[in-house]
């Protein structure tokens, strides 16, 4: 049993076969296993029907604006960083019909669309994505008012985090406190080990359900070794963080530059595509549809994805509030790394470098902070 | 209102009286017009009480009014300057006190004090200042159906 | 049922106010919403083409919204006619923090459609005599055809101090013209004890904020009502952001010392 002073063995180890198990084992329990998959030559995240279509053997070269599968001679299955699509994707779902409505002589009936949600189980959390579903928890769960879509999709959610040991170029958890290691939240915990012992994962449950499910696994018992050498792994891969944030009050700086020119720097670069909020984890902002069939007497409510780059974003009758780019990249930088805070008590930012990856134009959510810190901390009387 | 005008409360008490004894007690009947665009501008008045509505001369339609002034403010500036001619009309929208002020003495008050002639300039300023930024807001017409106009 | 759903609601009745701007009275179907209090707003479902944001203009009995055709969807809503059905959610947002002005003298300074949020705290003012200590109510609108609630006028002024002016009179107009702030130097402001809502276009709101500072109220005792695009007015949709501020959750009613920095950043 651990104590908080000597980490000692806790937890057990699984083999490939365990995870396979896993994967069944969930599937059994009404699961729909949702887990990273190779497809369109990149690792995406799609429904698993067997732990064989996990990408074994695929690692990713990651840069700004820049994504390509590398094959690994380990055969690992979670040795690669972020791809282009995140949890939100199922929990948080791009388009979703909210209710129905009916009218007929004058009467009016408006109907909750109840379909009951797939119950999903996650294979592969990363720890930034597991952070990630945290704001989005707190977001769409944790305010006056409760988003019943998020709510039905997240409250029968099972989430097996995997740690990072391969982090990529472009990943920034450990200076956003949110990774390697894996943070509280998850049902299951597996750290990934491929050595000259074999290719194994430590896991640990974090839940009652994952207590059950880890105990209808076939696993060894793990020894202090194994978990000195997962702890290890995940340790250096801190260290090998292919970015990082300014060491700063991120809120403070966001809230003290929004005069600062690199605003005009940065918008003379932006597209205005809204690629990063696609990809990002915790961006959330949606908009609404509204349609009706051709009697006109049937309509329904749609709620799809937004994006703060579109001028239409801010529309007020008579014009946008935000028309330059310049105001629109800066509101979703503040948002995400300061008023975040002010509205949802954490950073909206959990580091996993998805929005540099696939920037067209290569813009580095590190790389501006930075900049504006420079800015920020310039001698006196520097404009 | 039963504070004094603005204007009246911004001077100290001494140099208060030495305007006040230049001033006159007048009424005006409701509809009577208290001058005329192009006329001398020799007073100007503090309205007590009542509005006046300051108008432009069109030919052929009723004059259209550009700004009413009220209880407290100060009405008329083409004194200050020369050629001492009023740039609007002025009507009585109802009965209207007034103190008003004859511009040749108060201007040569102003030339023999300094000091008061200093202050009560100021604050004819900030009359001007004020009306003027009045008018910039009402040019964005801001209630206007749909975005309010210019921006 | 969840917050995301409309509740029907039925127009009981339709009164012009001005050449785009209709009242809509509405009672419920079946199922009421929780009570509305002055300054907060609704989520008004058009069918089949839209929702959007209305303030609530009278609570007396029947719920009571004011709204102007500018789109698509407030185009929709002026068309109701008696009997039609809308959507409707809420209450949402804050309100006029009324309680803290119950010792003080209330200013009211309306410009255009910004009476319709405030008409509320007129009413409470007439119905509950001694529910504040004085209220004076500034109104400035474009020109006479364009004021709001003209009927009722009269019957505020029995107990309130009303002024009005307007932009652009016409040949019958009798009453002041120009700017909203010039009817402040027209009322006694006992500035120790006035606590002022302002509502209006939003270089309305500045410009009248700026004028009552610099008479010496303090931004504290302030409060404005803003208006951003919202999606949903619960918080999720993330389109009413003003820096900090969620306007659907912390607003549409904020005091000014939090508005004054946030409108002073342009394009925020
Ligand atoms: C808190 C609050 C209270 C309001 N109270 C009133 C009121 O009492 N009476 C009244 O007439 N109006 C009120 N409004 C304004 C009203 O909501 C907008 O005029 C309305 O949303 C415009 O929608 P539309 O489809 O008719 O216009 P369109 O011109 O068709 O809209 C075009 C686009 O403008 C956008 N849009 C413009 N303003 C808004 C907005 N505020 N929210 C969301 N989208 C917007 C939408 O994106 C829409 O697609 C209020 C707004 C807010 C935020
Ligand atoms: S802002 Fe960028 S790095 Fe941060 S969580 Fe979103 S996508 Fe990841
Ligand atoms: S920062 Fe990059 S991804 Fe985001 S909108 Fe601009 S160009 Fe598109």
């Amino acid at each position: 049993m651990s104590t908080t002073t000597t980490p000692a063995a806790e937890g057990a180890v699984i083999g490939k076969d365990g995870l396979a198990t896993l994967v069944d084992l969930l599937r059994a329990r009404g699961f729909t296993v949702v887990g990273p998959t190779v497809r369109d030559g990149a690792i995406v995240l799609a429904e698993l029907e067997s732990a064989d279509q996990l990408p074994y053997g695929w690692g990713v070269e990651l840069e700004a604006g820049h994504y390509r599968l590398r094959e690994r001679e380990d055969g690992a299955a979670f040795a690669h960083a972020a791809g282009p699509q995140s949890w939100k994707t199922f929990l948080h779902p791009a388009r979703v019909r909210q209710w129905r409505a009916e009218r007929s002589d004058g009467q009016l009936v408006i109907e909750e669309d109840d379909t009951p949600p797939p119950r999903f189980a996650f294979l592969g959390v990363r720890p930034c994505d597991l952070r990630a579903i945290a704001v989005q928890d707190r977001v769409l769960t944790g305010g006056r008012h409760r988003d019943p879509v998020y709510q039905g999709r997240r409250s029968g959610a099972f989430l097996v985090a995997v740690e990072c040991t391969e982090p990529g170029a472009t990943c920034f958890c450990a200076s956003m406190g949110t990774g390697p290691a894996a943070g509280p939240g998850y049902d299951l915990a597996l750290t990934e080990l491929v050595d000259a012992d074999g290719h194994r994962f430590w896991i640990r449950s974090g839940s009652p359900e994952g207590a059950d499910i880890l105990a209808a696994l076939p696993t060894s018992a793990a020894s202090e070794a194994v978990c000195e050498t997962a702890r290890q792994a995940v340790a250096s891969a801190a260290d090998r963080m292919g970015r990082t944030m300014p060491d700063t009050d991120l809120r403070r700086l966001m809230a003290g530059t929004l005069d600062a020119p690199r605003w005009d720097d940065v918008a003379s670069r932006c597209l205005t595509c809204g690629n990063c909020t696609m990809v990002c984890p915790t961006c959330y902002c949606t908009t609404t549809e509204d349609v009706t069939d051709l009697t006109g007497d049937h309509a329904e409510r749609w709620r799809v994805w937004d994006v703060c780059f579109d001028l239409d974003f801010s529309q007020l009758h008579g014009g946008p509030v935000r028309p330059s780019a310049r105001s629109r990249y800066r509101q979703w930088l503040t948002h995400k790394l300061g008023t975040w805070y002010d509205q949802f008590g954490s950073s909206g930012c959990v580091g996993c470098g998805r929005c540099i990856v696939w920037c067209p134009v290569a813009i580095d959510i590190t790389e501006e902070a930075a900049a504006l810190h420079d800015w920020a901390d310039r001698p006196d009387g520097e404009p | 209102m039963t504070t004094l005008p603005p204007l009246l409360d911004a001077l100290p008490e001494a140099h208060r009286d030495r305007l006040l004894a230049l001033a006159h007690d007048r009424d005006f009947p409701d509809g009577s017009r208290l001058f005329d665009e192009g006329g001398p501008a020799d007073r100007f008045w503090l309205v007590r009480s009542g509005e006046v509505a300051l108008d432009v001369y069109v030919p052929g339609r009723p004059a259209p009014v550009v700004e009413t002034l009220g209880a407290g403010q100060q009405l008329g500036w083409s004194w200050i300057f020369p050629p001492y001619r009023w740039h609007l009309g002025a009507r009585a929208v109802g009965p209207v006190r007034a103190w008003e002020l004859p511009a040749a003495e108060v201007r040569q008050l102003c030339a023999d004090d300094p000091e008061f002639g200093y202050t009560l300039m100021r604050h004819c300023v900030e009359v001007i200042a004020d009306r003027l930024q009045a008018t910039r807001i009402r040019l964005l017409d801001l209630y206007a159906p749909v975005g309010g106009g210019p921006p | 049922m969840t917050t995301t759903v409309p509740v029907p609601y039925r127009v009981t009745a339709a009164t012009p106010e001005t050449a785009d701007t209709v009242s809509l009275e509405l009672e419920p179907i079946e199922r009421a919403l929780p009570a509305f209090s002055p300054g907060r707003f609704a989520m008004v479902y058009a069918f089949g083409i839209g929702e959007v944001p209305i303030s609530v203009s009278a609570l007396r009995g029947r719920l009571v919204l004011t709204v102007r055709a500018v789109g698509a969807v407030t185009g929709a809503l002026c068309q109701l006619r008696p009997g039609d059905a809308v959507g409707l959610r809420g209450p949402y947002g804050t309100g006029w923090d009324l309680d803290a002005a119950a010792d003080s003298d209330l200013l009211v300074v309306a410009g255009g459609l910004g009476l319709a949020p405030l008409r509320p705290v007129v009413h409470q003012a007439l119905d509950r005599p001694g529910r504040f200590g004085s209220l004076a109510v500034l109104v400035g609108a474009r020109s006479p055809g364009e004021l709001l609630y003209r009927a009722e006028l009269p019957q505020w002024r029995t107990s309130v101090q009303v002024e009005v002016t307007v932009d652009q009179p016409d040949p019958t107009w009798r009453g002041t013209v120009g700017v909203v702030t010039a009817l402040l130097d027209r009322i006694d402001l006992r500035l120790d004890r006035t606590r002022a809502l302002v509502c209006g276009p939003e270089a309305m709101i500045r410009h009248t904020a700026r004028a009552l500072l610099a008479r010496g109220l303090p931004a504290r005792r302030l409060q404005t009502s803003l208006e951003r695009n919202m999606r949903c007015g619960t918080g999720h949709c993330g389109h009413c952001q003003l820096g900090p501020l969620l306007l659907c959750l912390d607003g549409p009613v904020i005091g000014y010392e939090r508005a004054e920095p946030l409108l002073a950043v342009r394009e925020l």
